[in-house]
C-alpha cells in the first residue's frame, strides 16, 4: 500500500475529511466462504453473533484464541447469495481451515482475485451516486449493496478505516485498475485526491480504531503473554456477543467479564502547554511530524508506569497532539490525568495527558 | 425595558467575535451588534452568483493565534484549516518560479534558477525562524508605553528589553535591519534571482501603501514565517467554507458561552453620559444599555464616529486623523467555468491548489506601485491568486470554480475619484493582466465582482478602504497602535473600549486584539 501518492501528504488526509479521498485497500485479505456449514465456521471463529448478521449486513469483529485473546480483526460481509466475504488484517487461511474442521464448507482465499478501494470523506456519497444507479441514500452504516460503478460490477459497503463517511467498493481484480480510473474521473469535480496509508494512520488514530502489529499483536504472534489482548483490553468488549453458542474464546471471555478486564484502550489527548513548554525548555517551538507515530510510548500517572501508547498523531482537525494507549486498571476511566514519554530534543520528557473515550473525533455524517 | 448587558460589542468582525467570546467566557453578559445582515465583517463568505460561494474580502486565514483556538476550542465549533502551500510565479519568458510544501522539491525549483539562492533560501530561512521567533512574543503581549512610568508599563518594557537582549547581537542587528529596510534591499543581501525576490517581498507590501523599495516594507516578510513556527497549528490556509465560515466558529464559539449577536443592527453612536459609556443608539432610535461598550471598528470610527470627538482629548483626535488608512488594495472575485490554463504550466496541477502570484520582478512590483503613488490603479498589478474551490470542492457547483484575486495597488485616492466605469477598468486590467499568463481565462468567466478600496469601505465599512484597518507600518504599530497612550485597548472614555485590528497587533485574521481587549476589560472589571 502506498504510504502517500503526494510528496506532501497532509492534502490527502485533508480529503478525507474535506472532500473525498480513494485509498488502495486490496492488500486486505479476503475469504470467500460457503456451504452449508459457513455460518457455524463464523460463529465459531469471531465473538459477534452470526446468526444476526442479515443479508446485505456488514459486521466489524475480533476473533479470539481459545483463550480468549485477539488473533486479528475485520470484516464479515454477508453477501445477497448468502455466502460470506471475510476481511483481515493478517493472512487468516491456516485458521480458518482449522476452525473449519468437521464443517461443511468452502473457504476460498480471494485475495489476489478480488480489488477493494476505500472512498472516504463527506463528499464520497455524492461522487459515487454520480457514477451507479444503487441509491445509496439509503445505504445504511455497515450496510451493503450489489450494483455497478459506471459498467463494472461491485458490491459497495458502507464502511471504512476512516470514521467519516464513506464506502469500500468490492471489484473483481481485473476490473479494479478500470474502477480506479472510473471514480478518479468522477470524483475530479468534487476534489477526490488518492490516498495512502499516511493519511489513513492519521484519520483512523482520530477515529480511535486499532491497527493490528502497531496498536496491538495477534494471540498467535506474541512471544510472551504479556503482548495478548482480549476483546474487553483493545475497546472491542462492545463486539463480543453475551448470548450466542459456544465460539473461540467464550469462556475465558466469560472469566474476564466477571473479574474486569487488567486493561483498558483509550485515547490520551496530550495536554499542548505541557508539550509546548518542553520545547520551549530546548529553545524550539513544538516538533511533531506530519506523519503519525508508531512506537511505544510509557505513560506515568504520580509518577509510576501504569501504560503505554501505542499511536499517536497531531490531529489536524481538533488541533491536538492525540495517542492511542493501553492503561492498567484503574487509570482508564475518561479524564483520569496522565503523563506521556515523549522524546525532546534526544531528552526523554513527559508531557500531560487525559485520558478521552474513542473515539476522538466522530462526526455526524459518517452514520447519517 | 432592554435587558442591561455587562458588554455591548460594536461589529461583528472577527475581532469582535473573539472579544464575545472571551468576555461571554468570563461569565459577563455579552451582545455584538453587526450592521450587516451577516457577521464577519471582513471575513465573510457570500454566495455573489448562484452556486458560488467567495470570501468575498479576506481570503486566506494568516496568523490565526493557537492560543484562541484552544481557548474557545474553535475545531469543535467548525474550524478546518485546509493546507494551501505552494506558490507559483509565472514569469514573462515563459517559465516559472514554484514554491512547493516540500521543501526538497522547493530546493530543486530553485536550483534551476539559482543555485546559490536555493542555498542562501536555507540559512535565510533560519535566520526568519529567529527573527519570527523573537517577534512572536509580541503578538500575545499587550503593548507596553515607554514613555510611561507606570509600574505595569515598566514591567512590560523590562520584560521586552530582557527578551531582546537575549536574542544576542547578532540577531538583534538583524532585527533592526528587518524593521527599518526596504524589503528589496532586504532580500538583494541574501538573493539574486529577480523573481524570488519580488515574490517574497510581496508579502511585504500587502495592504499597505508602500512598494518594495520602500523603508519598513521588510518587516511584513517575518509574519510568513511567523505562521511557520505555529507549526503544526497550521494556521496558515483556507478554512473549509471560505473565510466567513471562520467567522461562523467563532461565533458559534461565542454563542456556546451565551453571548448574543444581532445582525441588522447598525450602532449610530455610543451613549456617554458623564464620561462614561452606558450603552449605545442603534440607527432607528433603539437605545441598549450596557457596563461597557467595546468598538470593533476601526480607530477612525471608533473615536470620531461613534462618540463626539469633542468628549475626547485633542491629542488623540489629532493622532487619529493622522493615523494611515489609504486603502491600497482591491479585489476581483470570479465564478469559472473551468479551470484557467498557465502557459507556463499548461494543463491541471498541483499549482491550482496554491496560490498564483503575479510578481515576475521587483521592478514590475515597484512600478504597479508608482503607478499608485500619482493617484492611479496599477496597470500591471501585483496579483495573489487562489482558486478556493480547488482546495474545498463546496464552494462552487462540481466542476466549476471561484478564483480569488487580490489585486495591488488600487490607491482608495483615486485621480478623479472611483465610479462605476473605473471600477470596470480596474476589473478589466486584473483580468487582462492574469490573461497575459494564463490565455483561456476570459472565456471561462461566469461572473466577475470587482472591488475598490472605495466599495470595500462602503461595504464593511473600513476606512479607506484599508484591509489591516489601518497600515501595518511601523509608526503604527505596537504602543503606537492606533496611538501613543492609547494603545492598550482603552480609551479616555470610561467603559468604552477597542478591540479591532487597530489596535496592537492589528492586520489579517489573527484574533489577537479581540482577545487582548477581552483580557484587559476583564483585567480592569474583575
Amino acid at each position: 500500500m502506498a504510504s502517500a501518492y503526494d510528496s506532501h501528504p497532509e492534502r490527502e488526509y485533508a480529503a478525507i475529511r474535506s472532500s473525498a479521498a480513494l485509498i488502495d485497500v486490496s492488500p486486505l485479505h479476503k475469504y470467500r466462504i460457503q456451504g452449508r456449514d459457513a455460518l457455524k465456521l463464523l460463529d465459531r471463529m469471531i465473538t459477534r453473533d452470526m446468526t444476526k448478521l442479515k443479508k446485505a449486513q456488514v459486521y466489524y469483529t475480533p476473533w479470539c484464541d481459545g483463550h480468549g485473546k485477539v488473533v486479528d480483526d475485520g470484516t464479515v460481509t454477508h453477501l445477497p447469495d448468502g455466502t460470506f466475504r471475510l476481511t483481515s488484517a493478517d493472512s487468516s487461511l491456516r485458521w480458518l481451515h482449522m476452525n473449519a474442521v468437521g464443517l461443511e464448507v468452502g473457504i476460498e482465499d480471494i485475495s489476489d482475485r478480488m480489488g477493494a478501494l476505500a472512498i472516504q470523506g463527506p463528499l464520497s456519497r455524492a461522487i459515487l451516486t454520480g457514477a451507479s444507479p444503487a441509491d445509496l441514500s439509503k445505504l445504511k452504516y455497515f450496510r451493503m449493496v450489489e450494483t455497478k460503478v459506471r459498467d463494472i460490477p461491485v458490491t459497495i459497503s458502507r464502511t471504512g478505516y476512516t470514521g467519516d463517511l464513506g464506502y469500500e467498493i468490492w471489484v473483481d481484480g481485473s476490473r479494479a485498475v478500470a474502477l480506479w480510473d472510473a471514480l478518479i474521473e468522477a470524483g475530479t469535480p468534487y476534489g477526490i485526491v488518492p490516498a495512502g496509508v499516511w493519511a489513513l494512520d492519521i484519520a483512523r488514530i482520530e477515529a480511535g480504531l486499532i491497527m493490528l502489529d502497531v496498536d496491538y499483536f495477534s494471540a498467535h504472534h506474541a512471544l510472551i503473554e504479556a503482548r495478548k489482548s482480549s476483546p474487553y483490553e483493545i475497546n472491542l468488549g462492545w463486539a463480543v456477543s453475551k448470548e450466542k453458542g459456544p465460539f473461540n474464546g467464550d469462556r475465558a471471555l466469560a472469566a474476564e467479564r466477571k473479574r474486569g478486564a487488567a486493561w483498558g484502550f483509550i485515547g490520551l489527548e496530550i495536554d499542548w502547554e505541557s508539550f509546548e513548554r518542553l520545547f520551549a525548555g530546548r529553545g524550539l517551538p513544538p516538533q511533531i511530524p506530519s506523519v503519525a507515530w508508531r512506537s511505544s510510548a510509557p505513560v506515568y500517572k504520580d509518577g509510576k508506569h501504569v501504560g503505554y501508547a501505542t499511536s499517536g498523531c497531531w490531529s489536524p482537525i481538533l488541533k491536538k497532539p492525540l495517542a492511542l494507549a493501553h492503561l492498567r486498571a484503574p487509570h482508564f476511566s475518561e479524564g483520569t490525568r496522565v503523563e506521556m514519554e515523549v522524546t525532546v530534543e534526544h531528552h526523554r520528557e513527559r508531557a500531560a495527558a487525559v485520558v478521552h473515550k474513542l473515539p476522538f473525533y466522530d462526526p455526524e455524517r459518517k452514520k447519517a | 425595558m432592554n435587558p442591561r448587558y455587562d458588554a455591548i460589542i460594536v461589529g461583528g468582525g472577527h475581532n469582535g467575535l473573539v472579544a464575545a467570546a472571551y468576555l461571554a467566557r468570563a461569565g459577563r453578559k455579552t451582545l455584538v451588534l453587526e450592521r450587516r445582515p451577516l457577521i464577519g465583517g471582513a471575513a465573510v463568505t457570500e454566495e455573489v452568483f448562484p452556486g458560488f460561494k467567495f470570501s468575498v474580502f479576506s481570503y486566506v486565514v494568516s496568523l490565526l493565534r493557537p492560543g484562541i483556538i484552544r481557548d474557545l476550542d474553535l475545531p469543535k465549533h467548525g474550524l478546518q484549516i485546509l493546507p494551501l502551500e505552494s506558490t507559483v510565479t509565472p514569469l514573462d519568458n515563459g517559465d516559472y518560479l514554484a514554491g512547493w510544501a516540500d521543501p526538497d522539491e522547493t530546493r530543486r525549483e530553485l536550483c534551476r534558477h539559482s543555485t546559490r539562492d536555493a542555498d542562501a533560501s536555507i540559512v535565510f530561512g533560519r535566520l526568519m525562524h529567529h527573527m519570527a521567533m523573537a517577534v512572536k512574543p509580541i503578538l500575545r503581549m499587550v503593548p507596553p508605553d515607554p514613555a510611561s512610568l507606570a509600574p505595569s508599563d515598566l514591567r512590560g518594557l523590562l520584560k521586552l528589553g530582557g527578551h531582546f537582549r537575549s536574542l544576542g547581537p547578532e540577531r538583534f542587528h538583524a532585527l533592526h535591519k528587518l524593521m527599518t529596510m526596504s524589503s528589496a534591499d532586504y532580500l538583494d543581501e541574501w538573493f539574486e534571482f529577480d523573481a524570488l525576490k519580488a515574490t517574497r517581498s510581496a508579502s511585504g507590501i500587502i495592504g499597505t501603501f508602500l512598494g518594495p523599495r520602500s523603508p519598513g516594507s521588510a518587516y511584513v516578510l517575518l509574519h510568513h514565517y511567523m505562521g511557520e513556527i505555529d507549526g503544526a497549528f497550521r494556521a496558515w490556509g483556507f478554512q473549509k467554507g471560505g473565510t466567513g465560515a471562520i467567522s461562523e466558529t467563532i461565533a458559534n464559539a461565542a454563542r456556546a458561552h451565551g453571548a448574543e449577536i444581532r445582525t441588522g443592527a447598525a450602532v449610530e453612536r455610543v451613549i456617554v453620559k458623564g464620561g462614561q459609556a452606558t450603552g449605545v443608539a442603534l440607527e432607528g432610535g433603539e437605545e441598549i444599555q450596557a457596563k461597557l461598550v467595546v468598538s470593533g471598528l476601526d480607530p477612525r470610527l471608533t473615536f470620531t464616529r461613534l462618540v463626539e470627538p469633542k468628549q475626547l482629548p485633542e491629542d488623540l483626535v489629532d493622532g487619529i486623523r493622522r493615523y494611515k488608512f489609504r486603502g491600497s488594495s482591491g479585489k476581483v472575485n470570479l465564478a469559472l467555468s473551468g479551470l484557467p490554463n498557465f502557459t507556463c504550466m499548461p494543463g491541471q496541477g498541483p499549482h491550482l491548489r496554491g496560490a498564483i502570484s503575479i510578481s515576475p520582478s521587483i521592478e514590475y512590483l515597484e512600478r504597479a506601485y508608482d503607478d499608485a503613488k500619482y493617484g492611479e490603479f496599477s496597470r500591471h498589478p501585483y496579483m495573489d491568486i487562489v482558486i478556493p474551490s480547488m482546495i474545498d470542492p463546496d464552494m462552487a457547483p462540481p466542476g466549476k470554480h471561484v478564483m480569488s484575486i487580490f489585486v495591488q495597488y488600487a490607491p482608495y485616492q483615486l485621480n478623479g475619484g472611483w465610479n462605476d466605469a473605473k471600477r470596470e477598468a480596474f476589473g478589466d486590467t486584473v483580468v487582462k493582466t492574469l490573461a497575459r499568463y494564463a490565455p483561456n481565462i476570459e472565456s471561462l468567466i461566469l461572473h466577475r465582482q470587482v472591488l475598490t478600496p472605495d466599495d470595500i469601505q462602503r461595504i464593511t465599512g473600513l476606512s479607506e478602504g484599508n484591509i489591516f484597518q489601518g497600515e501595518l507600518a511601523l509608526q503604527q504599530l505596537f504602543f503606537l497602535r492606533p496611538v501613543p497612550q492609547w494603545a492598550k485597548y482603552k480609551t479616555p472614555i470610561h467603559g468604552y473600549w477597542q478591540c479591532g485590528a487597530g489596535t496592537h497587533p492589528g492586520g489579517g485574521i489573527m484574533g489577537a486584539s479581540g482577545r487582548l481587549a477581552a483580557l484587559e476589560i476583564l483585567g480592569a472589571n474583575p
